[in-house]
């Protein structure tokens, strides 16, 4: 498929020939694409180089978020979920207590535990992983998604063990991937401003590098639409390109706008759709080498969501069933999908949805 | 009371004259039943366009977009089937830029819904209440004076009044609300009915419409609203609003609205049981209209909100459109509309962000400042109420596009 550029400005040109070829593009590239006004050329420039690697099938899953306490001792300006030890709503869930929760929400189908939580500096490292070895030990076949790799440096820290050991422990207990959070933007500049009391862009990275170097493979996300600058983003697009290059570990990059409801973060209103789209395409173009970029249908809204997978995303998230951090901080959208919604979202953006599992496995085609 | 007063539709037609029934092509003529109707709906599998599975490049159409060329019927079913979604828009973004330059308009309104009995019973709508409905209401004088008078020096330049269709208001009913808003607020625009409204009104008050119309601006109305238009192809409009004014009426009345120098808006009820004919055949109706009047200021669309409705529980209709579909509708309007000057992205029905993308899809007006608008929250619409100045214009500019904010007429008032 060939672009049409309604813009005949010579940079874009420049820019669309490269994406043809296949060529890899430069930050500078990127603040061109993000200063221009034209979508729509961005949009079938992402599109086409999602076509190139994904086809039209957009991938989901069926899967469920839990979170086993929301108490944290970073403090996160950007953050509505936290709570500090004793406040009113905290809580910390007992292995059992969690057991208890997913069965009762638990479908057969399930395949996947997406798994996050506050680093709650009162418990040790030991609940963590008689957290995953209870969920293990029940339910054997669902993949055990858990942690970012943020949470991972907090359990190096309170255990004492290097990164590689604490995620082999977690591995022995059952874990089969970490979650991409954490990495909000990947500049220090931003994370002292942002006061994101946990990993730092180099921690976060290594953390990243130990989990690809014993097998895992994993996923990473971007937190957009505050206080950083644009070539905060690209450079945390690149950072990223960069260790893929290195390591090939990382499935699939996650740019989640913020939400408003935190007024330390100061943010008058929601992520401008403009800057969604732009963001979800030039993730594709920037990031090249990993193979899927996700639409979170939780952040963007579900009608939105559909034009990304125009916009070169190919990942349309999962069921979920009941998401908190978003909605805590503010996030119009439904907690949760449904099989059949899912597969209605993806047709109805004209693509194959194609039902996976964690490790991009097809389980089924719905043609 | 209403009901052995009304006056058969044949009557109307007889009055606008007879217009042919467009012949739907064989994919619609299926629908001689509800059963027939929703089986052959269910195939489609979900409620978006159905799209088109063979290669159509578009490019044809392309060259007349750049030509400048007409669409025919047959180009805009096309497009409506195509999966092309970004190649549409660029094209519908060349129509916009070539219309309206790089300014997109807003204008500081506020809504009132002066009641929600309605002797209709549209199956589309979560409104409508019948008069012994213990949730029904309708304001009187008095409480629309107050209304009006806690409407003053908030910087409104228009008021959109819209109710339903309530058979036992009489016509000084209408004429004094317009007169008290106009007293209270000498300056302010008054748009108000739709279509549907001023047929019922002129029938309840056995006046023409051309009478209908003449008092009701001699009161202070200032246009009327493009509402009701829902679905124009007679088949569709009788599933989904029962008896309400027909497309034939709704028609003349815009025409005779436009015969007497005051302007109107146009709309389409989507994301229903309607397929890409049925929306094109609606949208080459106005098209007709307005190149025989040049009346119409501005078309959008309503996407289907199926909570609480009674279409919805019948043919099963679940989800709301796709985001897919509501940007298709207005790229393709803004293609097909050659001669209406504006497209509107609703942003009460399809949400802020959404409306804020369909910028780059044709679109040139994103509505108003609305304050309280009761008939598309009733139907589950979960966007606020209200959308401060200040978003509008960082919206546009989010968009590229330079905020321009008008009154109801498109006289620009201020360039921000």
């Amino acid at each position: 498929m060939s672009t049409v550029i309604s813009n005949p400005d010579k940079r874009m040109s420049e820019i669309a020939e490269k994406v043809e070829n296949g060529q890899r593009l430069t930050l500078e590239d990127g603040l061109f694409l993000y200063e221009s006004d034209d979508l729509l050329t961005i949009g079938q420039l992402a599109n086409q180089v999602n076509l190139r690697m994904n086809g039209k099938k957009v991938y989901f899953i069926e899967n469920m978020s839990l979170y086993f306490t929301n108490v944290c001792e970073a403090h996160c300006a950007f953050c509505h979920y936290r709570r500090d030890e004793g406040e009113e709503g905290a809580y910390t869930l007992t292995p059992e207590q969690m057991i208890e929760y997913v069965g009762n929400h638990y479908q057969p189908g399930m395949r996947e535990f997406h798994i996050t939580g506050g680093h709650n500096p009162n418990m040790p490292f030991s609940y963590y992983v008689d957290c995953l070895k209870a969920l293990k030990q029940h339910y054997p076949d669902v993949t055990i998604k858990a942690h970012t790799a943020a949470e991972i440096e907090f359990f190096s820290r309170i255990s004492g063990l290097s990164y590689k050991d604490v995620l082999q422990t977690l591995v022995d207990a059952g874990l089969s991937t970490l979650t991409g959070g954490g990495a909000e933007i990947l500049s220090e500049r931003y994370r002292q401003k942002m006061g994101v009391g946990k990993a730092t862009t180099e921690q976060w990275l290594e953390v990243q590098r130990v989990a690809h170097s014993i097998g895992l493979r994993t996923h990473a996300t971007m937190l957009y639409g505050s206080i950083e600058t644009l070539a905060e983003r690209l450079q945390h697009m690149i950072y990223l390109r960069e260790l893929q290059d290195e390591t090939n570990g990382f499935m699939v990059f996650i740019p989640n706008s913020v939400q408003p409801a935190n007024v330390n973060a100061r943010l008058k209103r929601r992520v401008a759709a403009f800057d969604d789209l732009k963001t979800i395409a030039i993730s594709r173009l920037m990031v090249d080498n990993v193979p899927h970029i996700k639409a979170y249908f939780i952040n963007l809204g579900t009608q939105l969501t559909q034009i990304a997978l125009t916009f070169g995303a190919s990942d349309a998230h999962g069921t979920i069933v009941q998401e908190r951090i978003s909605h805590s901080a503010g996030a119009l959208s439904p907690e949760g999908l449904t099989r059949d919604e899912l597969i209605w979202l993806i047709k109805g953006a004209g693509r194959i949805p194609v039902e996976r599992d964690t490790f991009y496995n097809e389980i089924q085609v719905y043609a | 009371m209403f009901g052995e007063k009304r006056v058969s539709f044949s009557r109307f037609v007889s009055i606008v004259g007879f217009r042919p029934r467009r012949i739907a092509p064989p994919c619609q003529q299926v629908y001689n039943s509800k059963d027939c109707f929703q089986s052959h709906y269910l195939r489609q599998g979900c409620r978006s366009v159905t799209t088109s599975t063979i290669n159509d490049s578009l490019q044809d159409i392309r060259q007349k977009v750049i030509n400048g060329e007409r669409l025919s019927f047959e180009d805009g079913v096309r497009l409506l089937q195509s999966n092309r979604l970004l190649e549409i828009g660029m094209m519908a973004d060349m129509v916009r830029e070539r219309i309206n330059g790089n300014r997109v308009y807003f204008i500081v309104n506020t809504h009132l819904n002066y009641t929600n009995v309605c002797y209709l019973d549209c199956k589309l709508c979560a409104f409508g209440l019948k008069a012994d409905d213990p949730r029904s209401y309708t304001l009187s004088l008095e409480q629309l004076e107050q209304k009006f008078i806690g409407m003053k020096d908030k910087g409104f330049t228009e008021l959109h009044i819209v109710g339903g269709v309530n058979a036992k208001l009489p016509f000084s009913y209408y004429e004094d609300m317009i007169k008290l808003a106009k007293k209270h607020l000498p300056d302010i625009h008054v748009q108000a009915f739709t279509a549907v409204e001023v047929d019922y009104i002129a029938r309840v008050s056995k006046l023409s419409v051309e009478e209908t119309i003449e008092r009701l601006r001699a009161a202070g109305l200032g246009s009327i609203l493009g509402g009701g238009g829902e679905i124009f192809d007679p088949e569709i409009r009788a599933i989904i609003s029962g008896h309400k004014t027909d497309s034939d009426r709704w028609f003349a009345i815009h025409r005779k609205t436009h015969s007497l120098g005051m302007k109107s808006n146009a709309s389409i009820l989507y994301g229903h049981i309607e397929q890409p004919e049925h929306v094109v055949d609606h949208l080459i109706r106005l098209r007709e209209l307005q190149d025989e009047t040049g009346g119409f200021q501005a078309f959008f669309g309503f996407a289907f909100h199926p909570t609480n409705t009674k279409l919805a529980e019948e043919f099963k209709l679940t989800g709301e459109t796709t985001g897919y579909y509501d940007l298709k509708m207005l790229a393709v309007a803004r293609l097909m509309l050659d001669n209406i000057p504006h497209i509107r992205a609703f942003w009460m029905a399809i949400g802020l962000k959404m409306a804020q993308v369909a910028l780059g899809f044709g679109a040139d007006d994103l509505d108003g400042t609305v304050m309280e608008e009761q008939i598309i929250h009733a139907a589950g619409n979960a966007a606020t109420q209200m959308t401060p100045k200040a978003t509008f214009i960082e919206m546009i500019r989010e968009a590229g596009r330079i905020p321009t904010e008008r009154d109801t007429l498109y006289h620009i008032l201020k360039t921000y």
